[in-house]
C-alpha cells in the first residue's frame, strides 16, 4: 500500500512542500491548460463555484493511471492491478489528511456531494429517523441538500424547519436553540459556503447549538472544501460531504467523511461488490471501513485525479487560496458598486469566499450571460440550483461569477466592463 | 452577438403587445421553463374557430418575452387550424436570430404554451424533429 512506484509520480507527489513563497495566480494560471492555451477569441472563466479548471498534474496522473496501470482494484495479486490499488488508496489517505480525519478508513468515496449526502438520508436517515421527528435545514442549501431530505421527509413523516437568514444573506444561528427546543430534531444539516450567496457560515458554532441538542450533524462542504482549510474535527460535525470536480479534480468523484462509530454502525448504502465479506446465496456480511460503503467498481482514475488535486492545492496552501478568492471577492465587490442598477446578493466580502451572485436592474440573468458570453466571459445565470433562497430574495434568478486560484483581477475588471456593455443594450 | 438583442427583439422586450390577462378566458394555460425560471402564462378568448383575443403574463429574458409578444401579436385573430400548423420554424423567423440549444428553449417557451393551451399538445415544439 505504501508502494510509490513509476506511474504514480503525480498521485504520490510529496504533499509537505512548502507552500510557493508569493501566490501569483499570473504564474500559477500556466498550471492550467484549458485557460492558459492562446485561442482565438479570449476566455475568461468565471464558473468555478460550478466546477474548477484542472490542472495538468492532475490531467497527467489520470493519464498515467489510464496508459500505465489500468487494473481493478482490490482484487487481482499481479503488480499493475497492485498499483492500482495502493493509488487509489494513497488519494483517500491524502483526502482524509487534508480535511484532518482521524483515519482513512472516515473517508467514503462517492460521484459527488449530491451521492454523499444521499448515502447519509439513505443509510443513516432511514435508519435513524421515524414519523415525527424534525431536521433543520437553511434556505441556501443547493438543492442536493434539500431533495433528499424531501423524499425521506414524505417517506418517514418528518417535519423540515430552518434557521432562518438574516437581511444580508447570512444565517441567523441565534434561532437554532429554539427550532430545537421541542427535541424533536435529529439531524441538522447546512451548506459550509453558500454557492449563491458565498455566505461563509459558522459551521463549529452551528455544529456545537446541534450537538448540544442531541442533534448529528451534516455539512455540506462541497464550496468549502475546494477553496479554504477544511478541518473536519475543528468543525465536530458528524458528516461531510465534499466533490472533487470544485476541488481543481475531475468530475465523478466525492467524498464523504464520517465520523468512524457512526460509519462503523450504519447499514450498508449500496449493495454489490466489494463492500461484502461474505456472500450466501440469501445473505451476506458486510465489509469493513470504508469498503462497506462502496459497491462495485469505483472511480479508480478520478481517484488518482483526487490525489494530484490535493497535491497541487497544498502546494497552494489553503489559506492563500481562500486569502485570493476573498481578496477578489472584496474587488469585485467594490469595482460592481460603479454599475447603476446592480444588486448583489449576500454579504459583505468579509463574510463570504469567492462567489459573487448578483442582478442587474432591467436586463434578465440570462440576457446578462449571453452578453458576457459574447465578450468571452463565462457566468452562469439561473438559480444555480437553488430555487427556495431566489424565492425568499424575491428574484427568479441572478447571474453569478466565481473564481478559483487562478483567477485576475483583470478578469474582474473585464467582467465590470462587460457589465456596463450589457445594461447600455438594454438601456434604450 | 449584438445581432440577439436586435432591435426587434428589444422593442417587443421592452413594449410587449399583447401583454396582460383576460378576466373569465375561454382557455388558459401557463408553462415554465424549468432550466431558467422563464414563466409564461397565455389566457385566450375564442370567437367560433378564431382566436379572437389573447394575452401573455409572466417574466423571463427578453428571448422568451419577446418571442412571446411577437407570437401573440401574430396569432391574434386567427383561424385556429391555421395557428395550429404554425412550428418551430416559424418561431424562430419571427426572432430572426441564430439561437444555441440552450436559448432555444427561451425561445420556443411561448408557442409550447400557446399549444398546450389551444391543443393540450405539451412537448416542447420541435422535439420530434430534433429526435429524427
Ligand atoms: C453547495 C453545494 N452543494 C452541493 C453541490 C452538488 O455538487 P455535485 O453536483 O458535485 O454533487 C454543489 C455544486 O453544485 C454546491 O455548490
Amino acid at each position: 500500500m505504501t508502494d510509490t512506484r513509476t506511474g504514480l509520480a503525480g498521485a504520490a507527489e510529496s504533499s509537505s512542500a512548502a507552500p510557493v513563497a508569493a501566490f501569483d495566480p499570473a504564474v500559477i494560471r500556466a498550471d492550467f491548460p484549458l485557460i492558459s492555451t492562446p485561442r482565438e477569441k479570449r476566455l475568461i472563466y468565471l464558473d468555478s463555484a460550478a466546477t474548477s479548471q484542472k490542472p495538468l498534474a492532475v490531467l497527467d496522473a489520470m493519464d498515467r493511471y489510464y496508459r500505465n496501470y489500468n487494473a481493478n482494484i482490490h482484487r487481482g495479486v499481479y503488480r499493475i492491478a497492485e498499483e492500482a490499488t495502493a493509488a487509489y488508496e494513497d488519494a483517500r489517505r491524502r483526502f482524509a489528511k487534508f480535511v484532518n480525519a482521524a483515519s482513512p478508513r472516515e473517508v467514503i468515496f462517492t460521484r459527488n456531494s449530491t451521492e454523499a449526502i444521499n448515502l447519509v438520508a439513505y443509510a443513516w436517515g432511514r435508519w435513524q429517523l421515524k414519523a415525527g421527528d424534525a431536521i433543520v435545514l437553511t434556505p441556501m442549501e443547493h438543492h442536493s441538500n434539500l431533495v433528499p431530505w424531501h423524499i425521506l421527509a414524505a417517506e418517514r413523516g418528518i417535519e423540515l424547519r430552518f434557521i432562518p437568514l438574516t437581511g444580508d444573506g447570512q444565517l441567523d444561528v441565534t434561532a437554532l436553540p429554539g427550532l430545537m427546543a421541542d427535541g424533536k430534531v435529529k439531524l441538522v444539516s447546512f451548506v459550509h459556503v453558500s454557492n449563491v450567496l458565498g455566505t461563509v457560515n459558522p459551521a463549529a458554532e452551528i455544529t456545537r447549538v446541534a450537538k448540544e441538542h442531541g442533534a448529528t450533524v451534516l455539512v455540506d462542504a462541497s464550496q468549502s472544501a475546494a477553496h479554504m482549510k477544511l478541518d473536519v474535527r475543528a468543525i465536530g460535525a458528524d458528516f461531510v460531504a465534499c466533490t472533487a470536480h470544485k476541488m481543481l479534480g475531475p468530475t465523478g468523484i466525492g467524498m464523504l467523511w464520517g465520523r468512524r462509530e457512526l460509519l462503523e454502525a450504519m447499514p450498508p448504502f449500496l449493495g454489490g461488490g466489494e463492500m461484502i465479506r461474505e456472500v450466501h446465496l440469501t445473505s451476506s456480511k458486510w465489509n469493513e471501513l470504508p469498503w462497506k460503503f462502496e459497491a462495485g467498481t469505483m472511480a479508480i482514475a478520478e481517484a488518482v485525479g483526487l490525489g494530484a488535486a490535493i497535491a497541487y492545492l497544498e502546494k497552494l496552501g489553503m489559506d492563500a487560496v481562500f486569502a485570493h478568492d476573498r481578496d477578489l471577492s472584496a474587488y469585485a465587490l467594490e469595482r460592481m458598486t460603479e454599475i447603476p442598477g446592480l444588486r448583489v446578493l449576500g454579504p459583505a466580502a468579509d463574510k463570504r469566499g469567492g462567489v459573487v451572485a448578483f442582478t442587474l436592474e432591467n436586463v434578465h440573468p440570462h440576457d446578462v450571460a449571453t452578453v458576457l458570453d459574447s465578450d468571452g466571459i463565462c457566468v452562469r445565470a439561473g438559480h444555480h440550483c437553488a430555487m427556495p433562497l431566489h424565492d425568499q430574495l424575491g428574484i427568479p434568478a441572478s447571474a453569478r461569477a466565481s473564481f478559483h486560484c487562478y483567477s485576475l483581477r483583470e478578469e474582474v475588471d473585464a467582467l465590470v466592463e462587460s457589465l456596463h456593455r450589457a445594461r447600455k443594450i438594454f438601456a434604450r | 452577438m449584438d445581432e440577439l438583442y436586435r432591435e426587434h427583439i428589444l422593442d417587443h422586450y421592452q413594449h410587449p403587445r399583447c401583454k396582460g390577462t383576460i378576466t373569465d378566458p375561454d382557455l388558459s394555460f401557463e408553462d415554465a421553463n424549468p432550466l431558467c425560471g422563464d414563466r409564461i402564462r397565455m389566457d385566450f378568448r375564442l370567437d367560433g374557430d378564431t382566436l379572437a383575443e389573447v394575452r401573455f403574463s409572466g417574466h423571463g429574458c427578453s428571448i422568451s418575452q419577446a418571442a412571446a409578444s411577437m407570437l401573440c401579436e401574430f396569432v391574434e385573430g386567427r383561424k385556429l387550424e391555421d395557428i395550429k400548423k404554425l412550428g418551430r420554424e416559424d418561431m424562430l423567423e419571427m426572432l430572426g436570430i441564430e439561437l444555441g440549444p440552450v436559448r432555444l428553449k427561451c425561445a420556443l417557451l411561448a408557442l409550447k404554451t400557446l399549444k398546450a393551451g389551444i391543443y393540450g399538445v405539451n412537448q416542447w415544439p420541435g422535439e420530434d424533429e430534433d429526435e429524427a
